[in-house]
């Protein structure tokens, strides 16, 4: 089996779940050159993003190396990064409104 | 590390394709019937069958003419039969007159102006064909630098696995092909609505970066004028449950394909290139639709990812199907031409995967045929911008 999880870019602070990984699993990410070992705070399913560094809540989400929303509030690495606790920057109600952007 | 070349059929306008195609092209509906079989009737002829050219407006006619004469002069075209009716609004002289300016063989076969009609017309042009085909088709390709090349990057039937692998995949080999000196031009602009303001600090200039922003959100003014809410509405409930969280992450999914690169300008659905690098065309996501586009725009190879598995083709630019999925790489193999899955399994990094792609479209700018040829795949649709009057 290969790698559970991939960092589509160096500058990401999410990886992307290969499989259906489960809560407490630990996983190791190759990043460049170097391995990151991760334990899982939630069920990540396929496809599902969880965090690899800390996000502070109204910092940015990167995938891809771009932003792809601002995190609701704080996020622990190794937790879940979805719809609860991202939004979008064109978010109508934003939890975030004249905090930083 | 010595620099890769490509089999290249240098044009008279300078333009280099990586095919030879004699294109029997209709100007309108009622000659395309014509054009087919006058296609079939001669050894490396393929035919356009234009769907429109009449009952249009001249804004939205002019989209038709633009994408004709485009797929006329891409350098994939040695030479060209326009095949006309004589009453309708696109007029054969007007195509051959445009096309002639690349030197290249240029003919024209009316039906109405024929003695006895179709049956006359069709051999009419079968001589007029062969007798092109005799000079074009003994052209040679010759060695020529990859920077040469234009390619085409496009999506369609997607999937979780076409953001998450394919379209990086793709997405390394745009930039590895524009770091070379090519071209490559991604299209599809109402996918890329929420990630237009990403894009627009990739332009090369605050001009450009403004035109893109305005080309995006024309597709949401358009939606909404006929009371569909096309950004509150993604990502769409699918969306969500495959992982995506915003619309930016839904639209960097699919833009990610034409990699990182800056973007040189923006240009209209069929209009040319105007420099190497990478480009921005305004298409509709229909992928079809915009295949043609980029193609009449210059592509001469189109890179195709695809989750669930779309087999389509274009009738002059050899289209390359990617795909992520372990399951439509094994069920649909015979039409998929690169195996993505392998980064999907974790097994090999996008750059692994990447480097593999790059060097497969080498192989095709060297003559290697596409599934989508090999089989026989021609789709042909052309954007519409005002309904048919």
């Amino acid at each position: 089996m290969g790698t559970p999880a991939i960092v589509l870019n160096p500058s990401d602070n999410v990886a992307i779940a290969l499989r259906d990984l489960k809560q407490n699993e630990s996983v190791e990410l190759i990043i460049g050159n170097s391995k990151l070992p991760i334990k899982l705070l939630n069920d990540i399913p396929f496809g599902h993003k969880f965090a690899i560094k800390g996000i502070r809540m109204c910092d940015y989400v990167i995938k891809y190396g771009h932003v792809i929303g601002r995190a609701k509030r704080n996020i622990g690495i190794g937790e879940h990064v979805h719809v609860h606790n991202v939004e979008s920057l064109t978010a109508v109600h934003s939890v975030c409104k004249g905090g930083k952007p | 590390m010595s620099r890769p070349t490509i089999l290249g059929y240098a044009r008279p306008d300078g333009k280099v394709g990586i095919r030879n195609h004699l294109l029997v092209m209709s100007t309108v509906v009622c000659s395309s019937f014509v054009a087919r079989r006058i296609a079939d009737q001669v050894q490396g002829a393929v035919a356009i069958e234009n769907p429109f050219g009449c009952g249009q407006l001249e804004p939205d006619l002019e989209v038709t003419r633009r994408t004709l004469i485009g797929m006329a002069k891409n350098p994939n075209v040695g030479g060209v039969l326009v095949v006309g009716l004589g009453c309708e609004q696109i007029q054969a002289d007007d195509l051959v007159k445009e096309i002639e300016k690349t030197g290249k063989p240029v003919e024209k076969v009316v039906v109405q102006e024929v003695d006895g009609g179709t049956p006359a017309a069709i051999e009419k042009g079968v001589t007029l064909l062969r007798r092109m085909a005799e000079d074009v088709l003994s052209q040679k390709p010759e060695e020529v630098d990859v920077s040469n090349l234009v390619m085409g990057v496009e999506c369609g039937g997607s999937d979780a696995t076409s953001g998450l692998a394919s379209n990086p995949v793709v997405g390394y080999a745009s930039d590895k092909l524009i770091d070379l000196g090519g071209t490559v031009i991604l299209s599809e602009t109402p996918e890329m609505i929420g990630a237009e303001e990403i894009l627009a600090r990739r332009a090369v200039s605050r001009e450009v970066g403004d035109r893109i922003i305005r080309v995006v959100r024309k597709w949401v003014d358009l939606a909404a004028s006929h009371g569909v809410d096309l950004v509150g509405t993604q990502p769409a409930p699918g969306n969500i449950a495959g992982g995506i969280s915003t619309i930016e992450e839904k639209s960097l999914g699919a833009i990610i394909k034409g990699g990182s690169r800056a973007i040189q300008g923006v240009v209209d659905y069929a209009e040319e290139v105007k420099g190497k690098g990478l480009w921005i065309m305004d298409t509709p996501g229909y992928d079809i639709m915009s295949v043609v586009g980029m193609v009449a725009g210059g592509a001469t190879l189109v890179v195709f990812t695809t989750g669930r598995g779309t087999p389509t083709g274009n009738p002059i630019a050899p289209v390359i199907k990617v795909t992520a999925n372990p399951f439509t790489a094994k069920k649909m193999r015979e039409n998929m031409d690169f195996d993505a899955s392998t980064v999907t399994l974790g097994q090999e990094t996008i750059e692994q995967a990447g480097e593999k792609l790059f060097k497969l479209i080498m192989d095709v700018a060297r003559g290697k045929p596409t599934r989508a040829e090999l089989l026989g795949f021609r789709e042909f649709v052309i954007h519409k911008i005002i309904p048919s009057f």
